[in-house]
């Protein structure tokens, strides 16, 4: 139709929403015409375009020269709900959905593709004028975002990843310097996420093993000193992950690198544990591997036989699927004390390690059934030693409601051990997250995290959100960051030191587990990142972390890079 | 005829086509929108409400004519013009439309031409009616009268 040029100008803050800068698609010229007018009644900047591609061109001209965008379903050039798709990717844009055909079915497919609304034709001059709401929720989730960012990153900078979990606030949030983590983790996380208006949960973008491993890809193409969010970004070329995703995920990565670096040091002595592989246990038991001199098996096995650990690790994992990322780098600050406790002294060590691989299989099992723990997961995920940065995280058998199900959560006997230190520490973060959570867990948020599920990313991704926006949206986003840095270290046969790193910033990814509900540290994390990438179907159906060997894979190396020194950097690349 | 008897007369064809399902909601919608600054609004969209539907009845029956239906195609044309005639709450075409999307869904052939007649009925008669509602108005206005809410 007609393309109406505006101004392009900025948002008039001031009077807002007077001057809200509206981009209107409709291939009905009528209809058009008269939403036109409509939205100028509203005191709204219009413009209008007849077609998908004009539309998309126009964004991409000008990506700051709108607020938001509306849309009709059906159009001949393009699929309403593609392109809808590619607004929430490249620009970022809440999009709402219109159509005269109100349909269940069509109304939740503009939901799952990421529709902010979905109205109905013949649409009223009141449904226009609230779609100021729409902008004003996205701008206050991006907000916390970068505060929470910024939060992980000052922690992580401040503090060695030991020092993070120390204080059983696995959270790490708590950055003295950043003011932003919770001083004290529980209470902090407390009061973030419930002053966080749940209600207006941005999409988080779930850092699963998949998506983390195009990120690290993506980076070691560019160059990891050149490397810049834009460029990712365009190389990692996946729909819907925006700049701000991967901007924040970076900054986790090269916290999380320059945690493995130190840690390193630390981690050449148990090199020796190389942990070739999770055997059967599980990929997890991957990042297990570390180096835990002491126990080269036993650290393995510790894994596995930290029937507590594990099984507080596992779910963890589990939920982190694709947090593996993320998780890895929790359980890597959170290992020292978590799961030192349990977990032998070896562990301890290792704990951060292990920890880091907690992540990791987090990640990979994120969707997976961590719930497994309970019987091979243990093995599986030898990280669970992160229970001991769970240990923020309550651990509560898991068993998200949705994806994580598939975590059947080890018996609480096994966990008990472990999990007894940890679920004191964690439990005030549970707690925490679990009033958060409760809303927003649901089961279709747990779903998301596992990787297996492709298709229901779409919807994962939003199921994840109220999630992860439950508890800390915007650490979930940390997290997932950092945990996706870890993994980025494992491949990159990044020290320990990176692992220490990805803790500190887990703190506020470990309150993104307990979004999942499960009260998994890691699973929070994990969560916060919306695992479009799960489509690990081996989640999906429940079967155990195990079954699904693909994510495992990806998960040890994720995990794996500083905690396993020992295992070779090349499994992750 | 006197400018009041005109916006008599206007008023009481306007009610009857509402009383009628020819018009619905959405008219009067349309109505609220016009100011100082579109004065001639409604009668610009209707316009476009008229040149829009003749393209997708003809593009019906073109589709309908064809040896081997494409239903799908007929449906999507049917949808738009279910959208366009709720776009100025053209009624009575709308609900024509809904159940000439059934009989697409269903594949019936005779069903959907006879439902392509139906809306085609339909849609003359609407227009006529706002046609002849229009030329009222600008009776009216012409007369120096300003038309009635």
């Amino acid at each position: 139709m007609v393309l109406l040029e505006s101004g392009f100008s900025s948002p008039r803050n001031d009077v807002f929403p007077a001057g809200l800068r509206v981009l209107v698609v409709d291939d009905d010229p009528t209809w058009l015409k008269i939403l036109e007018k409509m939205l100028k009644k509203c005191s709204y900047e219009v413009t209008t375009c007849g077609l998908a591609r004009d539309a998309l061109n126009l964004l991409r001209e000008r990506k700051d020269g709108y607020d938001i965008v509306i849309s009709d379903v059906n159009m001949p050039d393009m699929d309403g709900f593609k392109l809808l798709e590619h607004v929430g990717l490249e620009m970022d844009l809440p999009v709402i959905m219109m159509s005269v055909d109100g349909e269940t079915s069509r109304v939740m497919k503009g939901v799952q593709h990421g529709a902010c609304d979905y109205l109905l034709k013949p649409i009223r001059m009141k449904e226009l004028r609230n779609i100021w709401q729409h902008v004003f929720r996205k701008k206050i989730h991006e907000v916390r975002d970068i505060e929470s960012l910024e939060g992980i990153e000052s922690i992580q900078m401040t503090r060695s990843g030991c020092d993070l979990f120390d204080d059983g606030h696995f959270l790490g949030g708590d950055d003295t310097t950043s003011g932003r983590k919770r001083k004290d983790a529980d209470n902090k996380h407390e009061d973030r996420d419930l002053s966080d208006p749940s209600s207006t949960k941005k999409a988080r973008v779930i850092w699963t093993v998949d998506l983390h491993q195009k990120f690290v890809k993506a980076v070691n193409q560019i160059g990891f000193d050149k490397v810049g969010p834009k460029k990712i970004l365009d190389l990692m070329n996946i729909p819907r992950l925006t700049r701000e995703n991967v901007a924040s995920h970076l900054q986790k990565y090269r916290l999380y690198l320059s945690r493995l670096q130190k840690e390193s040091d630390i981690k050449n002595s148990f090199i020796g544990m190389k942990h070739s592989d999770p055997p059967n246990n599980s990929t997890a038991s991957f990042g297990l591997h570390k180096p835990s001199n002491t126990m080269p098996d036993d650290v393995l096995n510790g894994t596995y036989s930290f029937p507590v650990n594990n099984s507080l690790v596992q779910t963890v994992d589990v939920k982190g699927q694709g947090d593996r990322h993320g998780i890895a780098s929790v359980p890597v600050a959170e290992p020292k004390g978590a799961l030192s406790k349990d977990i032998p002294d070896s562990h301890k060590t290792k704990s951060s390690q292990m920890s880091f691989d907690h992540y990791s299989l987090g990640s990979a099992a994120s969707g997976v059934s961590f719930a497994s723990f309970g019987s091979t997961t243990q093995a599986r995920y030898s990280w669970t030693e992160i229970p001991e940065i769970q240990s923020k995280v309550e651990y509560e058998p898991v068993q998200p409601e949705n994806g994580f199900n598939q975590l059947p959560l080890p018996e609480p006997s096994m966990i008990e051990k472990e999990v007894n230190r940890s679920r004191t520490e964690v439990k005030p973060l549970f707690d925490e997250y679990r009033s958060n959570l409760v809303g927003h867990s649901s089961p279709a948020d747990l779903v998301d995290l596992f990787p297996g599920q492709s298709k229901n990313q779409t919807l994962k991704n939003q199921v994840f959100d109220p999630i992860s926006a439950t508890k800390s949206s915007i650490k979930t986003k940390d997290i997932s960051q950092n945990c996706l840095a870890d993994s980025e270290f494992a491949k990159r046969n990044l020290n320990a030191a990176g692992r220490e790193v990805t803790l500190a910033s887990l703190p506020e990814d470990l309150q993104i587990f307990w979004l999942q509900g499960d009260g998994y540290p890691m699973n929070i994390a994990l969560q916060n990142f919306d695992f479009p990438e799960y489509n690990d179907p081996a989640l999906i159906d429940e079967t155990p972390f195990y079954s699904y060997d693909a994510p495992r894979l990806d998960h040890e190396h994720l995990f794996d890079p500083t905690e396993y020194y020992a295992i070779d950097q090349g499994l992750f690349v | 005829m006197d400018l009041v008897q005109l916006q008599r007369q206007l008023v009481e064809y306007r009610t009857s086509l509402y009383h009628e399902g020819f018009l619905d909601e959405q008219y009067t919608q349309l109505q609220e929108l016009q100011d100082e600054n579109n004065p001639d609004f409604v009668v610009e969209v209707v316009s476009l409400f008229f040149e829009d539907s003749e393209r997708l009845l003809n593009e019906l029956t073109k589709a309908l004519e064809q040896q081997s239906i494409d239903f799908k195609r007929v449906d999507a044309h049917v949808h738009q013009l279910k959208g366009s005639s709720s776009s100025i709450g053209a009624q009575r075409v709308q609900k024509v439309c809904i159940a000439f999307r059934n009989y697409c869904e269903e594949q019936n052939v005779e069903g959907c031409l006879k439902c392509l007649q139906q809306v085609r009925h339909e849609y003359s008669l609407v227009k006529t009616k706002l046609e002849s509602m229009f030329q009222l108005e600008q009776q009216i206005l012409s007369a120096g009268g300003s038309i009635p809410m």
